[in-house]
């Protein structure tokens, strides 16, 4: 048993006891908290997570309540069938609003959560149907093995145990493979798109998610009250909500949890003692409320429950033991064309940044794209991965024509990367890290990660990603967290996490770019020893020492055009690029 | 002769009446279009505060329809002969920036930087609060009351940036929107215990009607569309003609640029918070004697602001200001036909335009933290 398991289990029993003990009044307090931290877990989700920042949860939760409360009421429906149907309302306006609203990048979102928040809170209350703003009265109570849950503390032992469900499905997600995408959407898309992740479809699938973990904690609230009106699913309480998360900490499940306890009991405090200090006349508690949300992001940005996890270390990850072990993708025939670059251009605007470029690159063999800067490598690279795709021209990837296709699907014909700048998940385990180039070779989607069903899946991920790890010479460091690693180290972890991805064509953006002169050796040794072992692979690299030593052929690029290809002799004899690339003093340069 | 069910009424309010009128009766639709482009001009003000704000610093001001609120309520206690809330706010943060001022002046060893700092602080407060508690007893005349009143909001903007954003500076634009959401809700709160509950006009600066084409105008309205446009074309000559307006300009387009040409961006980020400020202070005096304002009053006129400013895609000024007219105008014909729809329709507006900014401009990934 781990120090921190321990603490969780004695964190369940106290919430156990709790509703036993307490006085009424702090039982519905218990309540309350338990509704809020259940939306705030569905928030953690959507922006710790995924980096999505809504302050329309509480709205979410207003059509969760408003569906049982009209069903129950008007219709008589038993709760136990409008806790589904209110999930399925829900998820069926949230899919509306994120195909809506998800395309959007940064700031918009947020924007838009507050606009449709405002919205649906003036719908709530001038829908005739819905009560207006006076609300829907006497919904029934739920009803558990014949036992009505009228009784508070009764009742507090049902939101705890949704509650708690909820903890261990958001866990179990975030412990997936989906939930690894997830956290690459924070970062932008380019990562999760580069290993097969379509991250629009994964946006809105979160955002549904978290739609529905607000939709429950709605039902919870309607059949607590008994009745329902828009107050306590307007924007404020949406605000609210989010400062829940940011206090305790976005990025964390039981952040979102100590935050709802948090802002609860804080405000109770406040409402209390505040008006005996400074008279009735204010809504002092929203004050305070905002100006420690404000002294939070200036001195604790991730929030409390980091500051706190700290103070617990992590017990050694154990591996799942494995049971399924991926296919290796049939090794393309020595010799045959992988890529195959014709006629490309690009064009920004009336800049022509790659003009009439072709080149082949053949399996078994190890290519570099030199060039000076701006000579055009980095926007070839991208027209290849699917980033950038070209304005005219073809290129064609192991056998398709992959002129249009998008990063996602290029990466899932047998095309991995790595990145100039190094884009990795420094809170991470290097495991973890690795395991996410593997994201294209499971299947599972996120229901079946939420329940844990996907654990065969899983375990051999594991086994492939530390496979990798030991192939690039990480294996003994693979529970350390990515950003303690030194440059050179995170490099060569990039190249394992595209290797755990069983690539037939490893694409290499400046792997030596900031490496030490050992480091650069030990990298040279390793792209001949995968060579070696089948996987072809093009370099784009400054370095002339390591790209001359370390190729079969090379293509040079000046000025978005092709100026030679050969090999490193030939380019090396070939006076353009003498003139053009090795500049005046070529006979040192290249000696 | 126009569509009688365009937009007829549907609204109970006006159809239980048994008023059959039409929107494009030509009797309504050009009061409608002139109450729109009253409100429009203000929201467009805003707008492009929120712009400046958010080109300069990256910060989403939520709060900027608060400056609003505080101008129009703050002249409201001066004309009651109250000393307004709003001293007091000022003080809190003039300490705070102080202090904040002299402690990063004494980390850099600077010790006389450290006691100018002081010394201006406390001497500004004291000049301050000398001041209005004088004015505020003596029931100046109007045009010194509102004066006074932009003196005491103004200033809010810069202490508001060097205490809350400036150290903030660095955030991601969510973190910044996380806090200006919270900054928001501490104005509001403090709006409330500053004014009171209840909702207060100003006098008009102008009495009377005048007759333009058939259409008749209040004198105050037109007061408000000239001084719109007047404050719109002292915006545009200040960024395309001065050196300062210029220096603003760089910084919004390439932070680290205007840093290494010599432009500082805390100062950048102070001017472009004092520019907001001013620009509230003055919509809240214009639309103080047409509605009445209350302490939360200013987030819903704000918002306005921002569907224009979004329109406007946050970089483009006239873009913006466009909107935000047009926000006005929607507003407007909204609030006599389906009055109860009013908000919904001007902020369900928001989502199609959001989508179609945010479809039409090149993506860029944005690195967290």
């Amino acid at each position: 048993m781990t120090p921190r398991l321990i603490l969780t289990l004695v964190a369940v029993l106290i919430a156990l006891a709790l509703p036993a003990v307490l006085p009424v009044f702090q039982v519905t307090l218990l309540t309350n908290v338990a509704i809020a931290a259940l939306t705030v877990v569905g928030l953690v989700l959507l922006t710790g997570v995924a980096g999505l920042t809504s302050f329309g949860q509480a709205a979410f939760m207003g059509v969760g309540a408003y569906t049982t409360a009209l069903l129950t009421t008007v219709y008589g429906w038993n709760p136990w069938l409008t806790l589904p149907a209110g999930m399925v309302v829900t998820a069926g306006v949230a899919a509306l609003l994120g195909l809506a609203t998800l395309r959007m990048q940064g700031h918009y979102l947020p924007l838009a959560t507050i606009a449709w928040g405002i919205s649906l809170y003036y719908v709530f209350g001038n829908s005739p149907a819905l009560g207006g703003f006076t609300g829907l009265r006497g919904i029934p109570p739920v009803n558990v093995f014949g036992l009505d849950l009228t009784d508070p503390r009764r009742f507090a032992y049902l939101a705890l145990v949704f509650l708690a469900l909820g903890i261990v499905a958001a866990q179990f997600l975030l412990s997936s493979r989906v939930g690894r995408a997830m956290r690459a959407l924070r970062s932008g898309t380019v990562v999760a798109e580069a290993f097969g992740a379509n991250t629009f479809s994964l946006r809105v699938q979160v955002f549904v998610l978290s739609s529905v973990f607000a939709s429950a904690a709605g039902w919870l609230y309607a059949h607590q009250q008994r009745f329902v009106n828009p107050t306590p699913f307007g924007l404020n309480v949406g605000i609210e909500y989010l400062f829940m998360a940011v206090l305790g900490g976005a990025g964390y499940v039981w952040g979102g949890v100590a935050g709802a306890v948090l802002i609860t009991a804080l405000r109770e405090v406040l409402q209390n003692v505040l008006p005996s200090l400074l008279g009735t006349g204010g809504n002092y508690e929203v004050i305070v409320l905002g100006i420690i949300i404000i002294l939070v992001l200036q001195f604790a940005r991730r929030g409390l429950w980091p500051l706190l996890e700290r103070l617990v270390p992590a017990g050694t990850p154990r591996l799942l033991a494995r049971a399924l072990t991926f296919p290796h993708r049939p090794d393309p025939t020595p010799g045959s064309v992988i890529l195959n670059v014709q006629d490309a251009v690009k064009q920004f605007g009336g800049l022509k940044a790659v003009s009439d470029v072709s080149f082949d690159v053949q399996a078994g063999e190890i290519v570099g794209l030199i060039g000076p800067n701006g000579a055009g490598k980095s926007t070839m690279f991208n027209l290849i991965t699917g980033v950038n795709p070209a304005t005219r021209g073809s290129v064609n990837l192991l056998g398709r024509d992959a002129t249009r296709l998008p990063a996602r699907t290029i990466h899932r014909l047998g095309v991995a990367r790595t990145f100039q700048h190094v884009r990795l998940f420094p809170e991470l385990s290097l495991l973890e890290n690795a395991m996410m180039g593997g994201y294209a070779r499971g299947k599972a989607g996120i229901v079946a990660s939420l329940l844990h069903l996907e654990r065969r899946e899983e375990a051999a991920l594991q086994g492939v990603a530390l496979a990798q790890l030991e192939r690039v010479g990480l294996r003994d460091r693979a529970f350390d967290q990515a950003g303690n690693l030194a440059l050179g180290q995170q490099r060569l972890l990039e190249i394992a996490r595209a290797l755990t991805a069983d690539p037939a064509f490893l694409l290499l953006d400046e792997p030596a770019a900031g490496l030490r002169y050992g480091e650069k050796a030990e990298l040279s040794a390793l792209l001949r020893r995968l060579r070696d072992e089948g996987v072809t692979i093009l370099i784009v690299e400054h370095d002339m020492d390591l790209v001359m030593n370390l190729v079969d052929r090379l293509v040079v690029m000046n000025g978005g055009q092709e100026l030679a290809q050969g090999n490193p002799q030939q380019v090396r004899d070939n006076p353009a690029v003498r003139e053009a690339y090795l500049g005046a003093d070529v006979e040192e340069g290249a000696a | 002769m126009l569509g009688p069910v365009a937009f007829s009424l549907s609204a109970p309010s006006l159809a239980s009446k048994g008023l059959a009128l039409n929107i494009f009766d030509p009797a309504i639709f050009p009061i409608l279009t002139a109450d729109g482009l009253t409100n429009g001009a203000v929201y467009a003000l805003l707008s492009l505060a929120l712009v400046l704000v958010f080109a300069v610093t990256r910060v989403i001001f939520v709060p900027q329809g608060e400056f609003v609120m505080f101008g129009t309520l703050t002249l409201a206690s001066l004309q009651l002969g109250r000393v307004p809330g709003t001293l007091t706010l000022l003080l809190v943060l003039l300490a705070i920036s102080t202090v904040l001022n002299v402690v990063e002046a004494l980390r850099r060893g600077d010790g006389r930087a450290a006691g100018l700092a002081a010394g201006s602080g406390v001497a500004l407060g004291a000049g301050v609060w000398a001041l209005t508690t004088t004015l505020a007893a003596a029931k100046a005349p109007l045009l010194v009351q509102v004066l006074l009143t932009l003196l005491l909001v103004v200033p809010l903007g810069p202490l508001l940036y060097r205490v809350v954003f400036q150290p903030l500076r660095n955030a991601s634009v969510l973190v910044l929107l996380i806090a200006s959401v919270a900054l928001h809700l501490v104005l509001v709160g403090l709006g409330l215990v500053f004014f009171g509950p209840e909702g207060s006009r100003t006098p008009a600066f102008a009495e009377g009607n005048t007759a333009l084409g058939g259409v008749t105008l209040s004198n105050q309205s037109l007061l408000v569309i000239l001084v719109s446009a007047v404050l719109m074309l002292a915006l545009y000559y200040f960024f395309d003609r001065t050196l300062t307006g210029k220096a603003l300009r760089a910084t919004a387009v390439n932070r680290m640029g205007a840093r290494l040409v010599g432009i500082r961006p805390t100062a950048a980020g102070s001017l472009a918070f004092t520019v907001a400020a001013l620009i509230g202070a003055l919509s809240g005096l214009l639309i103080g004697p047409s509605i009445a304002v209350s302490y939360d009053t200013g987030f819903l006129i704000g918002l306005k602001g921002f569907v224009g400013a979004i329109i406007g895609g946050l970089v483009s000024y006239p873009v913006a200001a466009l909107g935000a007219l047009l926000v006005g105008l929607i507003e407007s014909y909204a609030s006599f036909s389906l009055s109860q729809w009013k908000e919904v329709i001007v902020f369900t507006l928001i989502l199609p335009v959001l989508l179609w900014r945010s479809l039409s401009s090149k993506h860029h990934d944005e690195e967290d933290e």
